[in-house]
């Protein structure tokens, strides 16, 4: 005879080893504007406001609000701005994206980027993070990304790889950024796996000199979004 | 050319987008196939260790940023980020948001009548150390009421945002708290099946709770490993 329990009590919690394994995503709900944009957050090449909501929540609490100095960056600055629409084409107003790119020479400042025959800059990191205002429109300031490795031998054409946040958005959904007109988006190797119906969904439009990009989460435009 | 190791897919334990009992998804969850990519420098790299050039200084210490101490249950949530293979994640900042002790967030879009806290804004940031091992001072949140259904209520919950190393590994996730039992009715906790949901309930632990202090738990954060481990030698072979 045992004396243990022939069937112990399951230990419902993370800390179980049976249950290890990759943490569930969760939405970051609608309220989410005062605990991650930061200010500079959207402002990739300067320090202002854009991409925070400040107007929110009161002065107060907007605490996470300290991004240094950045130094001056090499390249072309651009304004990258467009709407997170739903499946009924509504705007929406509590989305976050965020960016994720290459700097003017094509190297990202990253450990794992060891190129080091590509310049780093020093006040440029590619990572930024906008709200979308009350209208559903995002917007950066950041520099036209150089062109990095793709798989092999290829060559990706310039893009910026995005995330997208909201409430509704149990995982973020994720797509990329590509500049109309660019001579290498013809052999660029994540390109060619979209259908070429599609591949228009993924391209920034130079409008009124800011580069659009709307982001359709449903619907017949509905962007392509990509399994990474 | 940098050797380019892809990170592991999604496991089982991630939700759909589309959930309905979960009513916000259904118009902003895509209908289309998302089109699987293989992992390139861009998937591969990640802003990792300039955390503090990015967003400033750590705010380990929620109950500290004003005037006095906020009302409710001070607690200690400690925890390690792990990568699936187990390896600690070290230098990856940690960001924190959540509703107060009633169940309210300070957010001006939030009209659930329940007090503010004038002490307490419920965000903050903390940075794992060389063994992924991180810690932060709170107060427990409150449930709240939402609109998703009839007699809908959100599960005690502290709102997470991981960067972790790379662009495949951001993940934004939510703690639950043992023993609650909104959990089991709540869509959003639901959207991941069991038993992977219970990667998202914490664990009161008394070795992290300080007497005459605070209660303590653990929570552990799995980000997505290397599909292949580096060889120390790549030419051995």
């Amino acid at each position: 005879m045992t004396t243990e329990p022939a069937n112990p009590a399951p230990r419902l919690d993370n800390q179980d080893p049976g249950l290890f394994g990759q943490t569930p995503s969760q939405t970051v709900g609608p309220f989410f504007h005062y605990g991650l944009p930061w200010k500079g957050g959207a402002d990739l090449v300067g320090q202002s406001d854009m991409g925070a909501r400040p107007e929110l929540f009161p002065e107060e609490h907007y605490v996470l609000n300290l991004s240094p100095p950045k130094g001056a960056v090499a390249g072309q600055v651009i304004t990258l701005e467009g709407v997170v629409y739903d499946a009924d084409g509504k705007p929406v107003p509590d989305a976050m994206i965020e960016i994720w790119q290459a700097n003017a020479a094509g190297r990202y400042a990253s450990p794992d980027d060891d190129r080091t025959q590509i310049p780093l800059d020093e006040g440029f990191i590619g990572f930024g993070r906008a709200s979308t205002s009350e209208d559903g429109l995002y917007r950066f300031r950041t520099v036209r990304p150089g062109p990095v490795p793709g798989p092999g031998d290829s060559r990706q054409a310039p893009h910026i790889a995005v995330g997208v946040f909201g409430r509704g958005l149990i995982k973020r959904l994720v797509t990329r950024i590509y500049f109309e007109g660019a001579p290498e988006n013809a052999a660029d190797p994540i390109l060619a796996l979209v259908p070429a119906e599609r591949r228009e969904t993924l391209m920034a439009r130079e409008v009124d000199g800011a580069w659009r990009f709307d982001i359709v989460l449903q619907g017949a435009a509905e962007t392509v979004f990509f399994d990474v | 050319m940098s050797l380019i190791l892809p990170y592991s897919r999604e496991d089982a334990g991630q939700p759909p987008s589309l959930h309905a009992p979960y009513a916000s998804t259904v118009a902003r969850s895509p209908r289309q196939p998302l089109v699987r990519i293989p992992h390139t420098l861009t998937e591969t790299t990640g802003p990792a260790g300039c955390w503090e050039n990015l967003m400033g200084s750590s705010l380990a210490d929620l109950t500290t940023q004003h005037k006095a101490m906020p009302q409710g249950q001070r607690i200690i949530v400690s925890g390690r980020v792990l990568d699936e293979n187990g390896r600690p994640v070290p230098n990856t900042v940690m960001e924190i948001w959540q509703a107060n002790a009633a169940g309210r967030y300070i957010h001006k879009k939030d009209q659930w009548d329940a007090p503010l806290d004038p002490n307490f804004t419920g965000a903050g940031r903390v940075i794992t150390d060389t063994e992924g091992r991180y810690q932060y001072v709170t107060v427990r949140p409150g449930a709240y009421p939402w609109g998703n259904h009839h007699n809908a209520w959100r599960p005690s919950h502290i709102h997470l945002s991981l960067l972790g190393p790379a662009f495949a590994t951001r993940i934004v996730t939510q703690m639950y708290f043992p023993d609650d039992p909104l959990i089991e009715i709540d869509p959003i906790a639901n959207a991941t099946p069991l038993p992977y949901r219970q990667r998202m309930v914490s664990r009161f632990d008394i070795q992290t709770t300080r007497p005459n202090w605070a209660l303590g738990y653990l929570f552990d954060i799995v980000l997505r490993g290397r599909e292949q481990t580096p060889t120390e030698d790549p030419h051995d072979h």
